[in-house]
């Protein structure tokens, strides 16, 4: 088990976000979190890479528990997050941003060889990366949101919603970036709201509602589930 | 490592800075820059200090910091006391006006450092005013009367010396691994927390060093000057050296430098309307606002590549590369073709540089 997440509580001040989460990511997996607007996904992701600190409950990577870690610690263990909405460093060139996804390395040679693979991966990030990263596309800046990630060569990728805003096209192409990056070895949680493809690429699939776990299961299990057809993929 | 040092660029650097400080020294020892001019001559450095240090906060780290005559008052009455009262050599005072600023730093930063917004603005001002409150009523630094007949400690070879190690100990930490983790605060702090920076540590150590180099500004000014008022530190200070980052460019090491001599000349020029001074110098943002909202030189920053690619475009007609950052446009390559939306941003010609 590589992460596991044990009746987790969040709150907004007074306001339950999280109301006893438990989930598990193996090794190797792609699992997806699914669910409406303010359900707590995004909370989840917060929480596992360090940005906000359960309640109650417990998260345990690698068998140790990192509930009460600082986002810098978090990231030393191997778990990263593409945050939501991109957020690449608008004023710092593509290089730059890629350079600080590397951060907390030490090794300079692996961080070389690192942006060498993710310029071979992202080949429009290579051609850009001298012009500032808020001059991008959407798509781009997706493209480098995942590319900075990617420099702090995680065990663990959290990406929150990597699909928002982009063109039916680039959705596949991100998609297909997720698949590739799982085949290579990284296991990734993926919160989406894009159901459809979410639980096409990924391995298994928790369904939250309003901050509880509604229906876990294999991702095929999910898509053919009648619940989640009407609810989260347009009831065809 | 050594070959690293002797770079073609680092020594042309050496060079044009012994003999920018030999001309200064000749200039002042032989007495033909009238004693008018050396005022404006440490002035400007002075100045230099202060932009290119505040430059550290509100530019390259995005705190917005209005308290820098603060910290510059921290250097100049530390300074001053240790060499008036205790009669310290102005090398330990300057030191000293160093450690102080980083202490006063340190207290103000760390509080106000962890949370984002504009409260560092708000509580930077207010440790400025309060400063100034407190140095009025302490009268063994002289009250309202201030400080009287510091010795003029400031010479050439000082104020040289420590102004070339505040740009270049801010050019190099912009440039360092560690400055990329200050760029990246100022653009996203979410973003940066994500990909492992600890951005209070980062905040406060640039808010520090900020502050230390403005103290050592201030014991030079007050080693320069005989006198230091409360006065000389209030909120208009503050202003006025947010001026010279502001119009030289926000992230602009080489503007800051640049807007700081002009200004300070342009101050000088303007002694027989010192009223009008701040009617011009808000007039002078005003429209650098309109029509330069980045600055004078936006994130430039005047390098050989620089220059290079100036004479380039000088001499063999191509265009330059662009007032931001050098874009350098590679051909097309194969793998745009799998991007199908991309907009034409980029710009051609620019030699690709490194």
């Amino acid at each position: 088990m590589l992460l596991e997440l044990e009746e987790v509580h969040v709150s907004y001040g007074p306001i339950a976000a999280l109301r006893g989460i438990s989930l598990t990511v193996e090794e190797g997996e792609i699992v997806t979190l699914i669910g409406a607007n303010g359900a707590g996904k995004s909370t989840t992701l917060n929480t596992v890479s360090g940005l906000l600190h359960p309640r109650s409950g417990r998260i345990r990577f690698r068998g140790a528990e990192i509930q009460r870690l600082s986002p810098q610690e978090v990231v030393a263990r191997g778990i990263t997050q593409v945050p939501e909405g991109r957020r690449v460093f608008a004023e710092m060139s593509v290089e730059e941003n890629l350079l600080l996804g590397a951060y907390q390395r030490r090794d300079g040679a692996g961080v070389q060889r690192d942006l060498a693979a993710v310029y071979e991966r992202f080949p429009v990030l290579y051609e850009r990366r001298r012009q500032s990263a808020g001059t991008l596309s959407g798509g781009e800046q997706q493209m480098l949101a995942i590319g900075r990630a990617l420099m702090a060569r995680p065990t663990l990728l959290l990406m929150d919603e990597p699909s928002m805003g982009l063109s039916p096209i680039l959705v596949q192409q991100v998609f297909e970036i997720i698949r590739q990056i799982n085949a290579q070895g990284t296991t990734i949680l993926l919160v989406e709201q894009n159901a459809h493809m979410a639980l096409k690429v990924a391995h298994r699939g928790y369904v939250l509602e309003t901050g509880r776990i509604a229906l876990e299961g294999a991702a095929a299990e999910l898509t053919a589930s009648e619940q989640v057809r009407s609810a989260y993929l347009g009831g065809a | 490592m050594v070959r690293r040092y002797l770079r073609a660029g680092n020594l042309a650097v050496c060079a044009l800075l012994v003999a920018t400080f030999l001309a200064g020294q000749v200039a002042i020892a032989s007495g033909w820059l009238n004693p008018y001019y050396q005022v404006q001559l440490f002035s400007m450095g002075i100045n230099v200090i202060l932009a290119v240090s505040l430059n550290l906060i509100n530019g390259f780290t995005g705190q917005f910091s209005l308290g820098h005559a603060g910290f510059m008052a921290v250097g100049a009455y530390t300074a001053a006391v240790a060499t008036t009262r205790w009669g310290l050599p102005f090398a330990a005072a300057v030191l000293l006006a160093a450690a102080a600023s980083a202490v006063m730093g340190l207290l103000v930063g760390v509080p106000t450092l962890r949370l984002r917004g504009d409260y560092l603005a708000i509580a930077t001002l207010g440790f400025g005013e309060i400063l100034r409150s407190i140095l009025y009523n302490v009268d063994y630094v002289g009250g309202a009367t201030g400080l009287l007949g510091i010795p003029r400690l400031t010479t050439w070879p000082w104020l040289f010396a420590l102004t070339v190690v505040t740009v270049l100990a801010v050019k190099n930490l912009v440039n360092s691994t560690r400055g990329l983790a200050l760029k990246a605060v100022r653009d996203d702090e979410i973003a940066a927390e994500d990909a492992g920076v600890d951005t209070t540590r980062t905040k406060v150590l640039a808010f520090v060093l900020g502050a230390v180099f403005a103290g050592i500004g201030g014991a030079l000014y007050a080693h320069y000057f005989f006198v230091i008022q409360p006065t000389t530190f209030s909120f208009l200070k503050s202003f006025e050296i947010l001026v010279y980052v502001v119009l030289g460019g926000l992230g602009s090491i080489t503007g800051s430098v640049v807007s700081a001599t002009a200004l300070t000349l342009l101050s000088a020029a303007l002694q027989q309307l010192a009223a009008l001074r701040m009617v011009l110098y808000g007039l002078v943002l005003v429209l650098l606002m309109i029509f330069r909202t980045g600055g004078l030189f936006g994130t430039w920053e005047l390098s050989f590549e620089a220059i290079g690619q100036a004479w380039a475009w000088l001499f063999h007609r191509r265009p330059p590369a662009g007032d931001r950052a050098p874009l350098t446009a590679a051909a097309s390559s194969p793998g745009s073709a799998t991007l199908p939306d991309l907009p034409e941003v980029t710009r051609d010609g620019a030699p690709q540089d490194r």
